[in-house]
């Protein structure tokens, strides 16, 4: 469905997403795991042609490359695309009802009755049903994160990208909308992208992992694949072991050295 | 002294930037105006934000320089002998000069401080992002209902700031100060071109068009953190007043 080259993304010095080829295949979920701050974010902006990669290509179907396309294809193409943002992006001057509704209002005819039917049935999936009339300011972040889940997924996108889906649920609630990504992946045309750092839920649901440090990819391959490598990183990580080559701070002077200089610098 | 010319050399290369960047953004967010999907509905409900929301404001100011107007020509006209020719005074200065440069003012702090507000918090809270997820450009959706919402009813407040001011007038004149009622009408009537009126309703529009691309710009661009939103607010106020005060200059001059 999306294939990258060479793509990189830098603010200033840093480089936030480091040349990458990777490839997102049809009705796959492919889960992009890795530390704070190594890139996870970025990576999804990009591949949704949020963000202007610093170099590279991101090829959609094999002909759209998003990193060039002008805003009318690219609009068109996103009619069959859904985002999960990380900080749920509800529209805040509508309430749940019309957040969720929105996408349907706006591209499509259907009777309101219809319309109603569908988010009805949606929100019941995510168990937000009954607070439809709340306004986004009035829901707590997880429950904000379950519109966001269903605002994505009204209008059957071919496409979703998750970021931290399952990130501030509880974890009832955070079993059910995995599941729900498994299932919809499995069952209907859906191909998903899910940015999470909850090794469990991840390796779980995923076809396809890809493993990021500092903006590299350090492994990729089935759920299995990353449970038996052999990589002293990759083991680190889904064991959540502090001590290991990934260093948990990533400052460049060491902790007793500032000690010492009396905290200056 | 190297270094002052460097720093000035920097500042005025980044206005340039910018200006050319915010032109850019609102001559592109306009000719949406023009694209399907048709925005009308979100135009109208801009003019009914930013217009009737800033109804009470406006005829209040409107009120009281019309009053101060009439006692301080009033004093000044009474030196030489010719209060008759009050009414004028007033029209002339309310019509063509305080009604759109006020009217602007108050304007740029009760709807654009509140649109840069507005679309810089969306910024942050990555709403823009979210409606160009939905294929929403929030260029068209956004941006240029408000941009046209002040073009249009930036001229309308100001011929409501005109005439509530011009009756305010009447009143301290002619009821308090006891100039001759139709005297004071009278020089209204011839004194007023309509030169005098279209220079009027030229200013509101230009003001408007300012205000519209300055405020929304600064929130669209708006660095996506609190403090961001909170300075690209401060200086979109900031910037618009001085840039309608210099246009004022410029239209002004132009029809002497
Ligand atoms: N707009 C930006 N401007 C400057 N730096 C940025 C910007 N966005 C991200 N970064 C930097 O890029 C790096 C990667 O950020 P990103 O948000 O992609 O991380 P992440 O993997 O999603 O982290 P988390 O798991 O905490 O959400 C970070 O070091 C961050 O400081
Ligand atoms: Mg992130």
């Amino acid at each position: 469905m999306i294939r990258v080259e060479n793509l990189s993304r830098s603010f200033g010095a840093l480089q936030a997403v480091a040349p990458t080829d990777l490839h997102i295949r049809r009705q796959q979920t492919t889960v992009i795991m890795g530390g704070s701050g190594s890139g996870k974010t970025t990576l999804l902006r990009l591949l949704a042609g949020l963000e202007q990669p610093t170099s590279g290509h991101i090829w959609f179907d094999g002909e759209h490359d998003l990193a060039t396309l002008p805003a009318r294809i690219l609009y068109r193409l996103r009619l069959r695309m859904g985002m999960v943002f990380q900080y749920s992006a509800l529209l805040n001057s509508l309430n749940v009802y019309d957040n969720v509704a929105f996408p349907l209002h706006e591209h499509t005819d259907l009777d309101e009755v219809v319309i109603r039917t569908m988010v009805t049935m949606k929100l019941e999936q995510v168990g937000m049903r009954g607070f439809e009339h709340l306004m986004p300011s009035q829901l707590s972040g997880g429950m904000a994160k379950r519109v966001a889940f269903a605002r994505a997924l009204i209008a059957d996108p071919d496409l979703v990208f998750f970021d931290e889906p399952t990130s501030g649920l509880d974890p009832i609630a955070a079993g059910v909308v995995s599941t729900l990504i498994q299932q919809l992946t499995q069952k209907t045309q859906m191909t998903s992208v899910v940015v999470t750092h909850d090794v469990h839920a991840g390796l779980n649901i995923a076809d396809w992992v890809i493993l990021l440090w500092q903006g590299k990819i350090i492994a990729t391959g089935t759920a299995d694949d990353i449970r038996h490598s052999s990589d002293e990183r990759v083991q680190q990580f889904i064991e959540g072991r502090p001590d290991g080559p990934i260093p948990f701070s990533r400052c460049d002077t060491l902790y007793p050295d500032v000690l010492l200089e009396g905290g200056a610098r | 002294m190297n270094q002052f010319f460097g720093a000035l050399g920097r500042w005025a290369l980044l206005s340039l930037q910018r200006t050319g960047d915010a032109t850019m953004l609102g001559s592109n967010a306009s000719a949406m105006l023009f694209m399907r999907p048709w925005q009308g509905r979100h135009i109208v409900q801009q003019i009914y934000a930013l217009g009737v929301g800033s109804l009470i404001i406006i005829a209040i100011t409107g009120a009281f320089t019309g009053m101060v107007l009439a006692l301080q020509g009033y004093y000044m006209l009474a030196k030489f002998g010719s209060e008759s020719l009050l009414g004028s005074a007033i029209a002339l200065s309310i019509i063509r000069e305080l009604g759109p440069v006020l009217g602007a003012f108050m304007m740029i702090g009760r709807a654009g401080s509140s649109i840069t507000a507005e679309i810089g918090i969306m910024r942050v809270t990555e709403q823009l992002d979210a409606l160009q997820m939905m294929a929403i450009n929030p260029k068209a959706r956004i941006i240029m209902p408000r941009i046209i919402a002040t073009i249009l009813a930036l001229p309308l407040l100001i011929a409501m700031f005109d005439v509530v001011g011009l009756a305010a007038g009447y009143v301290i004149g002619v009821e308090l100060l006891g100039v001759n009622s139709g005297a004071f009408i009278g020089e209204m009537i011839t004194k007023v071109e309509m030169k005098d009126l279209n220079i009027g309703w030229i200013k509101a529009m230009g003001f408007g068009c300012l205000i519209g691309i300055i405020c929304t710009w600064y929130g669209y661009r708006a660095e996506p953190t609190t403090e961001g939103v909170a300075k690209a607010t401060t200086q979109a106020v900031v910037l618009s007043s001085v840039s309608v005060l210099i246009l004022d200059y410029i239209i002004t001059s132009f029809f002497l």
